[in-house]
């Protein structure tokens, strides 16, 4: 699995961030994400799927590779 | 005569009043929300702070289309925009508009601005100081013994303090945010008192911001001031606006959903068990209390700049809009059994923190704290109990934010 994710989307309300923050972190500079784990295994790919559910403006999302 | 004309609602029939009442039970949203869902749920209201005619929409699919949409605009000076607080037109004219009632680009702007102070790190950074907080008011609570009111001894003073520290407010001035924070829940006081109190607050963050911007400290505001120096996007008033929307939003909404909160754990007294015997299950109880309470539930309005059909119902440009967020969090197209508090359901999604780009930035803030002082009152004073019945407690059935004046506990 691969997270794809939109910046410019991103309006850095971290809730990704707060739920996962081994996989994502927000920007020093203007709060928006980043992710530190583009491909987790897919034993976390649920987990990554309810954030994704979470983002208030549907700036992220999973694919398959 | 056809249906449609039938189903109409006739032109001397005015629209319910808005908000609509809650039921007995204090918890749970207006009942009338369910049968909406079902029947009409994008339909007409009457505000009762104005006389006028507004759509709401209740289904969790058209709160977010709602909320979602570039085509709603967040501006207050809109004339078809719901506001439901009495502002008089002079002064809503004259206003420097918050966050909230802004839209891009100037809100994405000021937004970022914001937000690389409240970032999920940066809260979580901020937890031993919040537990030290806490420790110290339940101490005290523990001192004085019970029945004490949990309002006025935990649930205000502790995001007051960890507000007032965030924005960088230090030795006396407390004194005065606090007095202030106390004020916005006595309900005998006067709307002049009020719009004193009011107006010296207004005072108070004007020279916080001069004296911020003269002498800058280690602080949210003062680190946004800074920031501001190199860049010059925002004035004197913008900033103004930022500290007082950190106040608003900061303050009495966390205190409310401590105050509810508590209510809401101690009324399942088996699932609160769960969480005082495994405090990891903490985060997700609070995701599913915001669902379950959604105190802010009338709070998120907009207005129409384009026409736009929800669920066949035409909504034309300049006319205003309610999204429901307390009815969306209790759909059942989304949530199973939404009417049941379950710690153990999956919450996410809820709206409790509205949707889109408005979606409340302090919201990792009061995740932190309410994780804090709920873990701490329960394991400190495991037997923790409401001092009255709920049905005499006294809810804020007056507010915009939903919560409680007082609440006596006792152990
Ligand atoms: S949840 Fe969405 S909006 Fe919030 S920081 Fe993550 S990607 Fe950005």
């Amino acid at each position: 699995m691969r997270i794809r994710y939109d910046r410019e989307r991103c309006v850095g309300s971290g809730a990704c961030a707060f739920t996962l923050p081994d996989i994502f972190d927000q920007d020093e500079d203007d709060g928006r994400v980043l992710v530190l784990v583009e491909r987790p295994g897919s034993e976390r790919r649920k987990a990554v799927e309810d954030v994704a559910a979470s983002c208030p403006v549907f700036a992220l999302t999973v694919e398959d590779d | 005569m056809t249906a449609e004309v039938t189903t109409a609602p006739s032109a001397v029939e005015a629209p319910p009043a808005f908000p609509l009442s809650r039921s007995k039970c204090p918890l749970s949203p207006p009942p009338e929300y369910a049968r909406l869902r079902e029947e009409q749920s994008v339909s007409k209201v009457t505000l009762r702070v104005s006389g006028k005619q507004v759509w709401i929409v209740t289904r969790h699919d058209q709160v977010r289309q709602v909320l979602g949409s570039p085509d709603m605009s967040s501006n207050w000076k809109l004339p078809g925009y719901p506001l439901q607080v009495p502002l008089p037109p002079e002064v809503l004219e004259t206003l420097e508009l918050p966050l909230v009632a802004m839209d891009p680009p100037d809100h994405t702007v000021r937004r970022r601005a914001l937000i690389p102070e409240l970032t999920a790190k940066r809260m979580q950074a901020l937890r031993p100081r919040i537990q030290e907080v806490t420790d110290q008011h339940i101490t005290a609570m523990l001192a004085k013994g019970g029945p004490v009111d949990l309002i006025q001894e935990l649930a205000v003073p502790v995001p007051s303090l960890v507000f007032c520290e965030l924005i960088g407010v230090s030795g006396e001035n407390v004194g005065f945010f606090r007095r202030y924070a106390e004020q916005m829940v006595n309900r005998d006081i006067t709307p002049e008192e009020m719009g004193a109190a009011q107006y010296e607050m207004e005072m108070h963050l004007q020279g916080l911001v001069a004296a911020k911007t003269e002498n800058p400290g280690d602080d949210v505001l003062s680190r946004v001031i800074a920031k501001n120096n190199e860049t010059g996007e925002l004035e004197h008033n913008d900033l103004v606006a930022l500290a007082r929307m950190l106040l608003f939003g900061g303050f009495d909404t966390t205190a409310n959903i401590i105050g509810l909160g508590t209510v809401a754990l101690l009324q399942n007294p088996e699932q609160l068990a769960q969480v005082k015997a495994d405090p990891s299950l903490m985060p997700k109880a609070i995701e599913e209390l915001f669902r379950y309470l959604s105190i802010s539930d009338s709070a998120t309005a907009r207005v129409a700049t384009k026409d736009i059909e929800i669920d066949g119902v035409l909504i034309r440009a300049g006319e205003g809009i309610i999204a429901l967020n307390g009815s969306a969090n209790r759909d059942d197209r989304f949530f199973d059994n939404p009417d049941a508090l379950d710690i153990h359901r999956e919450a996410k999604g809820h709206l409790a923190f509205g949707h889109g780009n408005h979606q409340c930035p302090g919201a990792n803030l009061v995740r932190v704290e309410l994780d804090v002082v709920f873990t701490t009152l329960f394991s400190r004073i495991p037997t923790l109990r409401l001092a009255a019945p709920v049905e005499e407690l006294e809810f804020k059935h007056d507010q915009l934010i939903y919560g409680l004046y007082s609440l006596p506990v006792t152990w």
